[in-house]
Order: C-alpha cells, then sequence, then structure tokens
C-alpha cells in the first residue's frame, strides 16, 4: 500500500511544480518569479524525500538540508537586490 | 498500523503542497497569491516530513531527527522570505485587486 501511496504523491507533488513553472513563465512580475522559484525549491525538497523513501535510505537528507540553506539565502539575496539594488552594502 | 500513519500523512502532506501550488496559479494578484505558497506548502511540507520521520524511525530500528532539522529550518525560514517578498512587492509598486484588504497599512518605504 505504501509504495502506491508513495506514487500518488509523487504525481501531486509533480503536477504542483508544473504549475510554479506555469507560474514562472507567466507571472507578470519579478516578485512572481521569486515567489515561484522559492516553492519550487521548497517543493523539490519534498521530491527528494519521497524518494528517500523509496529507495528505503537516509542519504538523501543531506541533500534536502543543503538545497533548504542554499534556497532561503538565494531568494533573500535576490529580494535584497529589487529592493536596494545591492546586496552586500 | 504504522503503514496507515504513514500514507495518511504523506496524503495530507501531498495534498497541502498541490493547494499552495493551485493557490500560487489561481490567484488573482500579488498579495493573494503570497497566503498559498508561504503557509499550505509549509504545512504540508512539515506534514511529508513528520511522514518520513515515523518511516524511518519504523524500518531502521531507531530513532531518525534528520527530519526535525529540516522541518524546523522551513518553518523558520518561511516567514523570513515571505516577508522579505512582500517588501520587494510594495517598494515596486505593484497592482492589486479592488478587495485586497490592508493596502491603507502600507507606509512609504525608505
Amino acid at each position: 500500500m505504501l509504495d502506491t501511496v508513495i506514487l500518488i504523491v509523487f504525481a501531486m507533488i509533480g503536477l504542483s511544480l508544473l504549475l510554479n513553472v506555469w507560474r514562472l513563465l507567466v507571472g507578470p512580475s519579478v516578485p512572481d518569479r521569486i515567489l515561484a522559484l522559492d516553492t519550487m525549491y521548497i517543493n523539490s525538497i519534498a521530491l527528494i524525500i519521497l524518494y528517500g523513501m523509496n529507495m528505503g535510505t537516509e542519504l538523501y537528507f543531506e541533500a534536502a538540508l543543503l538545497i533548504a540553506m542554499l534556497g532561503f539565502v538565494s531568494t533573500v539575496a535576490v529580494c535584497k537586490y529589487l529592493l536596494r539594488g545591492d546586496i552586500i552594502e | 498500523m504504522t503503514e496507515w500513519i504513514i500514507s495518511i500523512l504523506l496524503l495530507i502532506g501531498g495534498s497541502f503542497v498541490l493547494i499552495g501550488s493551485i493557490g500560487l496559479v489561481k490567484m488573482p494578484d500579488y498579495f493573494m497569491r503570497l497566503h498559498g505558497p508561504t503557509k499550505a506548502t509549509t504545512l504540508g511540507m512539515a506534514s511529508l516530513l513528520t511522514a518520513a520521520m515515523v518511516f524511518f524511525s519504523t524500518s531502521q530500528d531507531a530513532l531518525s531527527v534528520k527530519e526535525i532539522l529540516i522541518s524546523i529550518f522551513l518553518l523558520l525560514t518561511a516567514p523570513i522570505s515571505a516577508y522579505m517578498m512582500i517588501k520587494s512587492a510594495i517598494h515596486h509598486k505593484l497592482d492589486s485587486i479592488e478587495r485586497t484588504q490592508g493596502k491603507d497599512n502600507i507606509e512609504d518605504d525608505v
């Protein structure tokens, strides 16, 4: 049963990644695109964790933690650039 | 029994992530669009990580706590990035539709 549920959740998260790509391409303003990228890295963490559960290994959690940290830092850096025109003043 | 708990947590998490992304696509202006990914997706991720924690704790016969680290990190950073994004949206003076509330509270930013 668990394999079927993991497949269903894989499909759900893949669909939400496609919706985020739609917003990334269409999004009328720059903050819309930043928001779409922010959501995409969170969804990719979900994909990595599901893949780790499917394979039965804990090896992928370090990758998920790294993606979480780098995604947060890059979102804040781009927003700072939009706000001030510079990242480190 | 544990399989049922893991399956229900996974389905709840996947549904919340999907609802967040549908909100990102369907909402009419930016100030409403920000609600979906920052609230629903973070809650869905917490549920997915709890499911992973139950899965690895029962399958490996030892308590697995790395998932708590990721979910605490996500719960800490989601409000900060939402704050930075709404500040940049206010700075760019994005359009909002008529019934968006709270626009009077926006001060001129420095």
